[in-house]
């Protein structure tokens, strides 16, 4: 996603203009939308996006994506590197509002709610969909100041003990309670990678989100502490809704219901993770999961 | 178990937006608290030039009076001989007064007398002597002559005297007043740009001390300063980046250098005090030892920069140039160094910024010393500007404040356009690899 | 304007050795380049530098000793009486003889001793002088005749030119390692001379300074008392009211600009803020003593305070201005040392930026920006001319920053600008309060940049 970083910060005009009715769009799917391959709709979607459009400055990242994601389900993007798929999840939780050359047109819902309406705000939406990073990245606090943290910011707790409650609940899910009980004031930096990742995943649990987005969240880890997570993202996967960007297809295929590739900043194709990987129907997914590039 | 989740993530919501007011106030307020930081900052540096440049631009004029000088034969030259070393120790002073008295008849009292005669500058004999001197045929005639006016009166012209003040707190009396107000009216007050600023040497009477000296001073001081500051820095730099094998001396070097770079100024001038003067007897006040001086203090910061400098060159330009067979000394005076040559330059011209402003090395070695001749060498004494400033500002008339001032507007003239051609060097040879 | 001509005619040679040495290469060998071991700059560069440095090195010589070895020779031929006088008495002689000698106003009454040994001066100088241009253009010419007639075709002009650059490469860096040495030693010795007078106990635990010494035994008065606690206090206290001044304008503009500010606003600001690093510190002690000391006693006078015109505050208030720029450069590179993920991390948990910044970019920091504050302190405890033109003279030992107090480097100044006699406990005091303040700042500057160092290291 960095590739498409520019410098110079200047921001063109919206090269399209907002989407009419629903019946219409997906009218215009079918002749010359945005040309993705298979099923782009489900029964029970936590998240939907319709003809998203992310430029850097003067460059465009992605093309007019439409996908929704399902309640309760983990759905995977690949893609080469540079396809634009870090870049569309940072869009699900307005991450990319930090960078300031970044604009987004086009529409994300989630529960009804346009997330890029002007009047919305990111705080209780990144509360509602949470992140977590490429690379481990705990605060140089203790482990509990770092699972605290989101808790306290939103005033979540009524005491002490509580916050304790929520601490250890959010440490349990994400399956490291057992091994930090005994040291939770010692610094999160002092764990290792896999479990520095795990805190981070606790500490997004933490304020209870519904989506959790997962930005190669095994990527700078070893064999072990990828098996551990992934087994969680499973486990997760019962009450929250997943979104993960990997460039392992066998971890796409391990942890995920759904998968979408993501090619040049397009959506190629999308469907049931089975499906995309036993049988791809476009050439391009085909060419990437049988390994001919990426 | 799902349910449940709901619930608490509902609750979380509830909660969040509850907050959500009083953290956007904290937010707002915190920026402000940022922004208004900024705002003094800028504020302070308004401030402080508004305060020089208000109390400064009016030194760049000058008050003259014009007196009617009746170039009588019997006081410059009573036996009719005008060889120059007569006519230089004629009794120019009494002129002046014998003048004043004319223009003021109605005084006659000796203690008013000594008042009248301190309207115009004790520099006015010197005027008439040069007048005299250049042109022997002026002798026995009556001219108009247009003479500094002294301090006060020059004060007073340019409004810097409060006439609230009772009288005998007061630079200017009420009888003073009458006399240049008849001045005035007859036009014979007038305010010119001021030129013996800058031509002149420092002096006692405010109206006849200029900046040159300094400039001079200064100036050779800063040259001595970048003679040895800049070879040597590059040299050390030079060696540090590309030649310095990784060991304790290294290490030492390099402690040692960072270390210098925070020293205070004035240990530095205890330094100069202790060797220069005290053990290799070199003399007090010149511009040779406040440059050695200045070059130890500046020589971390230069030093600092072309490492910076070099290290930007990229690695590759040196395999290029080993790589045709070039050793490693070719190697750095062909490529490395011409590249790196724009950055150790800015950081040169920054330092030697440093050097002009600095005041308290300087003080230890004897440069405070009241010197009029405008040197003419790095071996001659001389004051620089900063030291200028610092007696000047030491001095209790109310003529030197904005002397003061002007000679701060000069120093930060040069400071700044030295910052400028180190921003412009910069953006001009900036290269990105 | 003696040692001027002569460098001007020693480059001139050297550029003509350069030639003929480059030329005598090329002649050996009929102009075939590829048969000589180095190119011919090389052979020429070695004559020149044969023919420069051992003339530069005499002439540097000579003007180091030349002043001692005159004085030397002239006070030998002084009368006795003269000579027996103690050291800081014929120190004022010699320095009439060397005015007399240059014709400026001498002090006292000018005899015919003091003419004749201005004579006897002025003509040593002068038959130095002509030797030094004799010798060292001997020196030069033969050097560089010497080199010229040595080369051969097999000659290895490169390495020998290179070893020369690679010697004043070597010597130049340690030069900063010479002048640490320099510092260390001419500050000790005097130190130790003025501790043989005075305790050290007395110097650091004293309560009082008052360093006025009678200068004639029967003088009634002062003996001078050198106990340096007030001056430590009044250092401190101006200190830490420049700190209160600069770390919070510091810190917060550091963090305005570099979280929250838009590119032009930055483009504008920070250049605009950097302009007080760039300001002379004179310029500050001119403004402190003319608008912020009256306007603080004006404003004190108002409210009913009495404030002194030399208040500490003022020195203060100015030193921290003017330290402003210093602690928002380097807290502005430890925040942007803070990683981005970070502040990605915060964010993406739904945090405010200001919660982003106070929680985890300032904590993450904090080492950075200790480090950076202890490089303030060490600067404002340096500072020499804010507080030389606006505070006091006089040692009071108060905590009260409306009042005067004076401060180390004051005291420094004071002591040693004017007329001096180099044996007096006055002068040698100001020695070790300048040992004091070096072994301080070291000190600070070592623990800040340590600890600024590890802090980079942790987010390498």
């Amino acid at each position: 996603m960095e590739e498409f970083v520019n410098e110079s910060g200047v921001v063109t005009k919206p090269l399209n203009p907002e989407a009419a009715t629903e019946v219409d769009m997906q009218a215009s799917y079918e002749q010359h939308g945005s040309g993705t391959v298979g099923e782009i709709y489900v029964d029970d979607p936590r998240m939907t996006c319709r003809n998203v459009n992310v430029y850097y400055g003067e460059k465009q990242a992605i093309f007019d994506v439409n996908l929704d994601i399902g309640k309760n389900q983990v759905i995977s993007m690949i893609g080469p590197s540079g396809c634009g798929k870090s870049t569309f999840l940072r869009c699900l939780n307005r991450m990319n509002d930090t960078i300031d050359v970044c604009r987004v047109t086009g529409q994300i819902k989630m529960d009804d709610q346009d997330i890029y309406d002007g009047g919305l705000d990111v705080v209780p939406l990144r509360a509602s969909v949470g992140m977590v990073f490429q690379k481990p990245n705990p605060f140089p606090k203790s482990i509990y100041d770092n699972i605290a943290y989101g808790p306290r910011i939103h005033g979540l707790s009524d005491n002490a003990k509580h916050l304790d409650e929520i601490v250890e609940s959010s440490l349990t899910r994400a399956g490291l309670w057992e091994e930090v009980k005994d040291r939770m004031d010692q610094p999160g930096t002092g764990l290792s990678g896999g479990q520095q990742q795990r805190l981070c995943i606790a500490r997004a649990i933490a304020v209870s989100p519904e989506v959790i987005l997962m930005d190669e969240p095994c990527s700078a880890l070893d064999p072990i502490a990828t098996a551990k997570i992934e087994e969680l993202i499973d486990e997760l996967r019962e009450n929250y809704t997943i979104a993960i960007v990997t460039h392992s297809m066998q971890q796409a295929a391990r942890v995920s219901q759904r998968t979408a590739y993501f090619h040049l900043g397009k959506l190629i194709e999308v469907g049931e993770t089975d499906q995309i990987f036993t049988n791809p129907r476009h050439k391009l997914t085909e060419d990437y999961i049988t390994g001919r590039f990426g | 178990m799902n349910n449940n989740l709901q619930q608490q993530h509902d609750r979380t919501m509830v909660r969040v937006q509850q907050g959500l007011d009083r953290r956007y106030r904290q937010e707002k307020r915190f920026q402000r608290i940022g922004l208004g930081a900024i705002i003094l900052g800028l504020v302070f540096v308004s401030f402080l030039f508004i305060s020089i440049i208000a109390n400064g631009y009016t030194a760049f004029q000058q008050t003259y009076v014009k007196i009617d000088v009746n170039f009588d034969p019997e006081m410059i030259a009573p036996i009719g001989e005008t060889d120059q070393e007569v006519l230089s120790k004629a009794n120019y002073g009494g002129l002046v007064k014998k003048t004043l008295r004319d223009m003021f008849p109605e005084v006659t009292n000796r203690r008013e007398k000594k008042v009248l005669y301190s309207l115009v500058s004790t520099g006015a004999s010197f005027q008439l002597r040069d007048m005299v001197m250049q042109d022997p045929a002026l002798i026995g005639t009556q001219q108009s002559v247009w003479v500094l006016a002294d301090d006060d009166v020059d004060m007073l012209i340019k409004g810097h005297i409060d006439l609230n003040v009772p009288e005998s707190d007061r630079r200017i009396k009420n009888n003073q007043m009458a006399w240049i107000q008849s001045l005035q009216a007859e036009d014979r007050i007038e305010k010119r740009f001021n030129t013996i600023f800058f031509s002149a040497g420092d002096s006692r009477e405010p109206e006849l001390s200029g900046i040159k000296g300094a400039v001079h001073g200064s100036f050779f001081t800063l040259m001595i300063c970048l003679l040895i500051s800049f070879p040597v820095g590059v040299a050390a730099a030079v060696y540090l980046e590309e030649f310095a094998p990784k060991n304790r001396w290294t290490d030492i070097i390099e402690v040692n250098i960072n270390n210098l770079a925070a020293v205070p100024s004035i240990v530095f001038g205890l330094l100069g005090l202790a060797v220069f003067i005290n053990f290799f007897g070199l003399p007090r006040s010149v511009p040779l030892v406040g440059g050695l001086v200045l070059a130890l203090m500046t020589l971390p910061t230069i030093i600092i920069a072309s490492r910076a400098a070099l290290k930007s060159v990229p690695p590759s330009i040196r395999e290029a140039a080993l790589g045709v067979g070039a050793s490693p000394m070719q190697t750095i005076t062909h490529h490395v160094l011409p590249l790196a040559m724009p950055g150790m330059l800015t950081g040169t011209i920054i330092g030697m910024a440093q050097a002009l402003g600095e005041t308290a090395p300087l003080l230890m070695i004897g440069m405070v010393a009241f010197i009029v001749d405008i040197p003419g060498g790095p071996f001659d004494p001389s004051a620089v500007l900063p030291v200028q400033i610092y007696l000047w500002a030491d001095s209790p008339e109310r003529a030197f404040v904005e002397r003061t001032s002007a000679a701060i507007m000069v120093l930060l003239a040069f400071l700044i356009s030295m910052n400028l051609l180190a921003v412009w060097l910069r953006k001009k040879f900036e290269r990105r690899w | 304007m003696q040692s001027t001509t002569l460098i001007i005619v020693l480059l001139g040679l050297m550029t003509l050795a350069y030639y003929m040495g480059r030329k005598r290469s090329l002649s050996l060998v009929n102009g075939r380049v590829r048969d000589l071991h180095s190119l011919p700059s090389y052979y020429g560069i070695h004559t020149a530098l044969w023919c420069g440095v051992p003339a530069l090195i005499l002439f540097v010589f000579w003007i180091s000793f030349e002043g001692a070895v005159v004085t030397g020779m002239v006070v030998d031929n002084l009368p006795q009486e003269i000579q027996e006088l103690p050291p800081e008495r014929l120190n004022l002689v010699m320095n009439d003889i060397r005015n007399l000698a240059q014709g400026d106003i001498v002090s006292r009454e000018v005899d015919e001793t003091m003419q004749g040994a201005a004579d006897h001066y002025s003509s040593l100088l002068r038959i130095s002088d002509m030797s030094l241009f004799v010798i060292g253009l001997s020196v030069a010419i033969l050097g560089g005749l010497l080199a010229q007639r040595s080369i051969n075709r097999h000659q290895r002009a490169r390495n020998r030119v290179e070893k020369a650059i690679n010697f004043f490469l070597v010597s130049s860096s340690s030069l900063a390692i010479f002048t640490t040495i320099g510092i260390v030693l001419s500050v000790l010795f005097e130190s130790i001379r003025f501790f043989q007078q005075i305790p050290v106990t007395e110097f650091i635990f004293g309560l009082e300074w008052s360093p006025q010494t009678a200068i004639r035994a029967d003088q009634v008065g002062s003996s001078g008392v050198f106990g340096a606690i007030p001056l430590f206090a009044g250092t401190f206290l101006i200190t830490i009211i420049a700190m209160f001044v600069a770390v919070p304008i510091g810190l917060m503009s550091a963090i305005y600009m570099a979280e929250y500010a838009g590119k032009h606003f930055r483009a504008l600001a920070k250049p605009v803020l950097e302009v007080l690093a760039g300001i002379p510190t004179v310029v500050y002690g001119f403004f402190a003593a003319l608008t912020v000391a009256p306007f603080f006693r004006d404003l004190g006078t108002s409210l009913g305070l009495s404030v002194s015109s030399e208040s500490a505050l003022a020195a203060g208030v100015v030193m921290g201005i003017m330290i402003i720029p210093f602690v928002s450069s380097l807290s502005d590179d430890v925040i942007n040392a803070v990683p981005q993920a970070m502040r990605d991390g915060s964010y993406g948990l739904g945090a405010t930026r200001s919660e982003t910044i106070r929680q985890v970019i300032i904590p993450a920091a904090l080492p950075g920006i200790v480090g950076g504050v202890l490089l303030a302190v060490s600067r404002a405890i340096g500072e020499t001319m804010i507080v030389v033109m606006a505070a006091g003279l006089s040692a009071n030992l108060t905590a009260n920053p409306l009042e005067a107090v004076t401060t180390v480097t004051v005291q420094i100044v004071t002591l040693l600008v004017g007329d001096q006699e180099f044996d007096s406990a006055k002068t040698l005091a100001a020695f070790a309060l300048a040992l004091v303040l070096f072994t301080i700042t070291l000190a600070l500057n070592m623990i800040a940049l340590h600890i600024v160092r590890k802090y980079r290291e942790q987010y390498e």
